[in-house]
């Protein structure tokens, strides 16, 4: 197992370095650049070529695209991530302080997702075709076809406008300092973010028990007479969770990746949406940073995804 | 013979039927546009700006004093000719990276499996964004990115499929006759491909317009004043407290599309794949 997981870690070095090479190439198609920016234009509206062609001196533009690629790399690795173009802000502190928000909500939702799908998955598996397997197959459907976004919507219009239980959104508490107004900030954006992985669970929960009811253990253990609750828990159970323990831990890095939208709804500080910012505001040096920081953030929890599996499972050797 | 088979297998899976009713009324609905909308979708009429529902407005006006329905129903054109053609393009390029990684393996495998890593790595809609903000808001370019963003998969499904049916009998036979790799990929290898491609295309299809949806309100979806669900539904939220009406039929008409996308991507990967009937 550790060879295969040593294997599997050295097969993301060349990935990264292709996302590095395509986030590299992004910033440099941009119709923008980034030293007639930092010169600015005369009254005239012309550029002073001589500052114009010491800025781009400075920022290593004039050298041929592979030594730039090179010196941002070894930069990128050394946490010298430069400053943002238009605030003059550096970007891998703040880079960083949304990143903590973005963990923050994904890992809320996450949990939130894992304690709303495998119990509901479960019972819409062991009553197939009761009523309640309907209205939860239905809410799975609905979960995964649902805009986020017009989700989010109608929360704010029904638990911040109308009722005003809730606020609109914004976030500057402390779980710790303030536990009470944390949860109401997070409430909505939670279960926003969440519903997708529940609906998700709940359907491999679901096709993974029933999956495991056909098989002749189970019928094994039905025909020794023992109660079903325990051929539930003990037998179908254990066998079953593998796959969906597996997409659950693949999820958070979809999870992690896909917070922008909440962010923007909800008007949060999380990475995603500071990256949509920075995409509308034209920083692309925020943009080419995010983009890295949140990629390399989804190969890890892959990763991680992979490790659990291939724990959890003893039969599976991939060497 | 066997489509026709498909067909009626098809509609004998009850929720088909349900999507075929929905795709079929927003394909008319797209289609017939410019007879059906009841008045100009893009022309503004700032007195009758936030009108609520009325007998000359049904779904209200937005901020613009655009009528509603007429924006939803122009909007419908956007969506799936972004999601039908965004789909179509990824797969395009994700059978032809996919055939050919796994018919001739090797370092081309590897290379374009890297590539296709790389970019699924990348969150669907960061990288969406960040491309349309590059090459710009049109249709086109929006397709496009589509496409690319959707390619991966059709690759490595092409290629699971593909490793499995090289080694089949009929293959090596084939290569016995002396049949060119051209020859074997086009005409032996895709169309045993298609099956799971095509529910796949099913699915990608309500993903894609998620996706432009979720573009048009993150602010880089086609440029305004196009009529598109996503843009609408980001007009409709700077002006949620005073005309909260507006959020609700933009939403729900795309949830009912994705819904149906959905619903017949399940039915046909039942039709195809029997086993797997009532699992999901």
């Amino acid at each position: 197992m550790q060879r295969y997981l040593v294997r599997r870690f050295l097969n993301m070095i060349p990935t990264l370095l292709l996302v590095s090479l395509g986030v590299f190439a992004l910033v440099r198609w941009l119709p923008s650049d980034p030293a007639r920016l930092l010169a600015g234009v005369d009254e005239s509206g012309a550029i002073d070529p001589v500052l114009y062609a010491k800025i781009k001196h400075d920022l290593g533009l004039d050298q041929p695209v592979l030594v730039q690629y090179g010196a941002w790399l070894a930069k990128v690795v050394r946490g010298h991530w430069g400053k943002s173009y238009l605030s003059g802000m550096e970007v891998f502190p703040q880079i960083m302080y949304r990143l903590h928000f973005t963990v923050q909500l994904a890992l809320t939702a996450w949990v939130f997702g894992l304690l709303l799908g495998i119990p509901l998955g479960t019972v819409s598996a062991v009553r197939r075709n009761s009523p309640i397997d309907i209205a939860v197959t239905a809410f799975a459907i609905s979960g995964i076809a649902i805009p986020h976004f017009w989700l989010g919507m109608m929360l704010i219009v029904v638990f911040a406008v109308w009722l005003g239980w809730l606020p609109y959104g914004g976030f500057d508490a402390s779980l710790f300092a303030a536990p009470g107004l944390w949860i109401k900030q997070m409430l909505l954006p939670t279960f926003v973010l969440g519903t997708g992985l529940a609906a998700i669970l709940m359907r491999q929960t679901r096709a993974a028990l029933l999956e495991v009811f056909r098989e002749p253990y189970i019928l094994t253990a039905r025909s020794k007479g023992l109660q079903e609750k325990r051929v539930i828990w003990t037998h179908a159970m254990k066998n079953s969770l593998l796959p969906v323990v597996t997409i659950a831990s693949l999820q958070f890095g979809t999870l992690i990746g896909g917070t922008v939208v909440t962010e923007t709804v909800f008007t949060l500080p999380g990475l995603g949406k500071f990256i949509v910012d920075a995409v509308l505001r034209r920083d692309y040096l925020v943009v080419q940073m995010g983009l890295l920081v949140l990629t390399v953030g989804v190969m890890l929890s892959n990763f991680a995804a992979d490790v659990i599996y291939t724990y959890l499972d003893p039969r599976i050797r991939y060497d | 013979m066997e489509l026709t088979h498909t067909l009626r297998s098809l509609m004998r899976v009850r929720l088909s039927k349900f999507a075929a009713v929905v795709l079929g009324m927003t394909i008319l609905v797209a289609v017939l546009a410019p007879w059906l909308a009841p008045h100009d979708p893009i022309k503004s009429k700032p007195w009758d700006s936030l009108h609520p529902p009325s007998g000359q407005y049904w779904l209200g006006a937005d901020r613009l004093g655009r009528d509603q329905l007429s924006r939803l129903i122009y909007g419908a054109r956007v969506s799936l000719v972004i999601g039908i053609g965004g789909v179509g393009i990824a797969i395009g390029l994700g059978m032809f990276i996919g055939v050919t990684a796994g018919w001739y393996g090797g370092m081309w495998d590897e290379l374009l499996m890297r590539v296709m890593d790389g970019l699924s790595a990348f969150p669907g809609l960061l990288l969406a964004l960040s491309l349309v903000a590059i090459t710009g808001g049109t249709m086109v370019n929006i397709i496009v990115v589509v496409g690319i963003v959707g390619t991966p998969w059709v690759a490595r499904i092409t290629r699971s499929q593909v490793l499995s049916l090289r080694e089949r009998e009929f293959i090596v036979a084939v290569r016995g006759l002396g049949a060119r790799p051209t020859r074997i990929m086009l005409r032996h290898l895709l169309p045993n491909c298609l099956a799971p491609i095509i529910v796949q295309a099913s699915l990608s299809i309500a993903a894609a317009i998620l996706l432009e949806a979720g573009l048009s309100f993150l602010g880089v979806g086609v440029k305004p004043p196009t009529p598109t669900w996503g843009g609408m539904l980001r007009h409709a939220f700077e002006t949620v407290a005073q005309a909260p009406w507006l959020t609700v039929s933009p939403g729900v008409v795309i949830f009912l599309v994705v819904l149906a996308f959905n619903f017949f991507g399940d039915a046909l990967r039942d039709v195809l794949d029997p086993k797997l009937r009532g699992t999901r």
